[in-house]
């Protein structure tokens, strides 16, 4: 598939010019859990910011859709799966402070000590749930 | 000019996600699926994303933002409890759908009812840590 990670190398020099602007712009870490966490759960003091944040970052994939560049996300059609996916991940970007973007993009890049321990951490516990998965539920 | 900077970059960030694969739950769990038919993607957007991240960190010393007051502190080097069991969790509910935070929020407009369900129930988790931390520091106060 040498096309596919092209195209992940070309998206993912986006996400980090995105975190660059974002970081030297506002001083703020383009962490998408605690963004949007902070929103939720009110103790974010930057308001404006975030949904202006948000905007883009739900309307610009809503543009490129109607521009005729569709992606499926592919996503599992059973309700306790969606349903208990969402719950870990929002309960636990939350209780670590971060999520890929934080932790891994963010965090990494200034070799934060508490990035890689987070970023070793989801992809070992995601690869052993998927592993779980396929072997023992054939899901 | 504050919330325009935010709104450029959440769109390309928005964009990046998009047409890097990782709105695709499929490229997500075949990067997780070590032992099955192993899908590298994620490792590039990863390594690309981290690019522009190591130079934008260099040029934030001794400058402030356009906006705002001042960089975030250095990173703290404490290995907390809640940091590795979070991300634990975190991980497990990855691998059971293949969404993270940010492509969960870039594909809504897309995902169908699915990508709705796991972001109502993911922004939940998220609304429920405060009052499940403030029991956890009551309980461990009490004991």
């Amino acid at each position: 598939m040498p096309v596919d990670w092209i195209w992940g190398l070309v998206g993912g020099l986006m996400i980090g010019t995105a975190a660059a602007v974002f970081l030297l712009g506002t001083g703020r870490i383009m962490g998408a859990s605690g963004i949007v966490g902070g929103l939720i759960d009110g103790s974010g003091t930057d308001k404006s910011t975030t949904i202006a944040f948000l905007v883009g970052l739900v309307g610009m994939p809503a543009l490129l859709t109607l521009g005729g560049w569709q992606v499926s996300t592919n996503a599992t059609p059973v309700p306790w799966l969606l349903i208990a996916g969402g719950l870990c991940v929002g309960i636990g970007t939350r209780f670590a402070n971060g999520c890929t973007s934080g932790h891994g993009v963010c965090g990494m890049s200034r070799l934060s000590v508490r990035g890689f321990a987070a970023t070793i951490a989801y992809i070992g516990a995601g690869a052993v749930t998927v592993t779980f998965l396929r072997v023992g539920m054939g899901l | 000019m504050r919330a325009l900077i935010a709104v450029l970059s959440g769109a390309l960030f928005g964009a990046g996600l998009h047409i890097s694969g990782m709105t695709d739950t499929a490229k997500v769990r075949g990067f997780l699926d070590f032992a099955g038919s192993w899908d590298p993607t994620l490792a590039f957007v990863m390594g690309g994303a981290m690019l522009p991240m190591i130079v934008a960190w260099r040029l934030t010393t001794n400058r402030k933002p356009v906006t705002g007051d001042a960089f975030p502190p250095p990173p703290s080097a404490e290995l907390s409890r809640p940091l590795i069991v979070g991300s634990l969790l975190f991980g497990v509910g990855w691998g059971l759908v293949g969404l993270c935070p940010g492509p969960a929020l870039a594909s809504l407009s897309y995902g169908g009812w699915q990508g709705v369900l796991f972001l109502a129930a993911m922004l939940a988790g998220m609304w429920a840590v405060p009052p499940i931390r403030r029991a956890l520091d009551s309980r461990r106060a009490a004991a």
